[in-house]
């Protein structure tokens, strides 16, 4: 279940763990994209960092809206959009609930009505469906998480920029794959899953 | 890298304040934005506010197409990255005149969200927003195996059409079916023989060997679809115009309008000759070419090479609107 305390601290891990990061996520880009995407995530999860740091959010709504903002405002790219919208969903139904499975399905179908990609297209929805169904089973670990990651290496990409290079998008893992990995894992470092 | 800058992470921001202190009577920045609109009183003479914008390295465009009878308003990108939707959402609040605003956007699954996102947070506002996603790359497959046909030099046509007809004052929904009917008119190709540099990166984005040439490259440095031995301008028209004319199911008596647009470190002179040959191929179908342009329209940094886009003009209204004066810095 989400807390103020655990969501500022999943966050916080969230965003040391995309500094960390930063050039690896990258590189990822770099032979099915246009090499940007370290860059973007680590510029959006600083301005969160910031605005979380600056304004004391006492609900998690506010926190997860804020975050939402921040991404959408300073990623830009495919995944400013994707990240930003998933956070705004989440915000909105966290009015209603603090279960991390609405929560993050919420977030996901958001990520889907904005970019129209399905399971199997190399993209960060393949990390999100397969996490989600973990944490509904009660079952999510880093194993779970890591191999979502690494399976979207054998994919072919077809929607967003490593869809231009076809075929030679099969062998590299996705980028925004990747970052999800991160998300999850510092989710779970952060207590919010138990 | 030799570039002509100060810190590259600035290098938006500085661009678009040397453009609006050299164009004040033109253009002026949307506050706390990297947007620029139109010196023009809107409120005085309402019309449907036309709006574009992208990741920033193809200069002219979007900004040196916001002019009276133009774009109302474009929004400058990172470079090679998408704008955010506040920014775009600025944008159209700026542009709007209370009859809607309508935006062009390019083929780019980045460009259309954050589109999308502006134009949900605007609907917000009641204001009527729609759009056109232009995709004339012929370069890229249409298929369910890519994010499709990507938006490059052809966009310009649409901002003028769309530009002109707005200006002589068509409703929303006008202007919404007179994109739809364009855009579809509209093919690209390119063809480079250099790869570009992002400041940031320092790098170029890809390689060719000095004699080398690839087909089918993006404006963001993506992979085409051929890479050959550089051999003559005519050569080069024969391979693009041969795919172009396939694409459009060319027949003889249409009538076209054609763009040689270089993509930044191909000098005009090599850009004029490449335009006669085209000339020459097109003569030789037995086709009209109504219209030309040939310059630096949309580059991609200093790539070398040039896209030809050819337009089929099936109404005749639309050459009246591309020959129709406007008050913009690059058209
Ligand atoms: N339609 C989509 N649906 C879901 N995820 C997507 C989609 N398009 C791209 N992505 C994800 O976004 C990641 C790339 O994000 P990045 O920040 O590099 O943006 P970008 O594609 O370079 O944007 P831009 O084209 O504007 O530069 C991919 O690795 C993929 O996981
Ligand atoms: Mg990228």
């Amino acid at each position: 279940m989400l807390t103020v305390e655990n969501t500022l601290k999943w966050l916080e891990l969230f965003n040391a763990k995309i500094q960390a990061e930063k050039d690896y996520l990258s590189e990822l880009d770099t032979p099915i994209g246009d090499g940007d995407h370290g860059n973007n995530m680590s510029r959006g999860l600083l301005a969160v960092h910031e605005a979380l740091t600056t304004q004391s959010a006492t609900d998690v709504p506010s926190i997860l809206k804020t975050t939402a903002m921040m991404l959408i405002s300073k990623v830009g790219g495919a995944s400013g959009p994707l990240y930003g919208t998933a956070f705004l969903e989440m915000a909105k139904l966290s009015s209603t609930t603090l279960e991390v499975a609405p929560l993050l399905a919420a977030g996901l179908a958001g990520i889907q009505k904005r970019g129209h990609a399905q399971v199997g297209e190399k993209t960060l929805i393949d990390v999100w469906t397969p996490v989600i169904q973990a944490v509904e089973a009660d079952m999510l670990d880093g194993a779970t998480i890591e191999t979502a990651v690494m399976a979207t290496k054998d994919m072919q990409a077809t929607k967003g920029r490593a869809s231009y290079v076809g075929e030679r998008s099969i062998g590299h893992i996705d980028p925004g794959a990747a970052s999800s990995g991160y998300l999850f894992t510092t989710m779970l470092m952060a207590g919010v899953v138990s | 890298m030799k570039k002509i800058m100060n810190d590259p992470s600035q290098i938006v921001t500085e661009m678009v304040q040397g453009l609006v202190r050299s164009y004040p009577d033109q253009l002026k920045q949307i506050p706390g934005t990297e947007a620029v609109i139109k010196i023009a009183d809107l409120k005085q003479r309402p019309q449907v506010g036309i709006v574009s914008g992208g990741g920033s390295g193809h200069e002219p465009t979007h900004a040196g197409f916001v002019g009276d009878g133009m774009l109302t308003a474009a929004v400058c990108g990172q470079v090679f990255t998408s704008p955010t939707p506040d920014q775009i959402y600025e944008a159209i609040q700026a542009a709007d005149a209370g009859r809607g605003v309508f935006l062009i956007i390019k083929n780019y699954s980045g460009d259309v969200m954050n589109f999308e996102m502006a134009k949900d947070m605007a609907a917000m506002d009641n204001i009527d927003v729609r759009s056109i996603v232009v995709d004339d790359d012929i370069a890229v497959e249409n298929s369910t195996y890519t994010q499709g046909r990507r938006g490059v030099a052809g966009t310009i046509f649409v901002h003028k059409i769309l530009g002109a007809y707005a200006r002589q004052g068509a409703d929303i929904e006008a202007i919404e079916a007179l994109a739809q009917q364009v855009t579809p008119n509209i093919k690209t190709i390119g063809v480079a023989l250099s790869g570009a540099t992002v400041p940031e990166v320092g790098q170029p984005g890809f390689e060719l060997a000095p004699d080398e040439i690839e087909y089918g490259v993006g404006i963001h440095g993506e992979p085409g679809y051929r890479r050959e031995k550089l051999q003559d301008s005519r050569h080069l028209a024969v391979e693009l115009v041969n795919k172009l004319k396939k694409a459009h199911h060319m027949t003889a008596g249409e009538h076209f309008a054609v763009i040689v647009n270089g993509l930044g470190a191909t000098p005009l002179m090599e850009q004029y000759v490449f335009m006669n040959d085209v000339l020459d191929l097109l003569a030789a179908e037995n086709v009209e070419v109504d219209f030309t342009k040939v310059g630096n329209y949309m580059t991609s940094l200093d790539m070398a090479g040039v896209s030809l886009t050819i337009m089929k003009l099936i109404e005749p209204g639309w050459l009246a609107k591309l020959e129709e004066p406007v008050t913009t810095i690059a058209w």
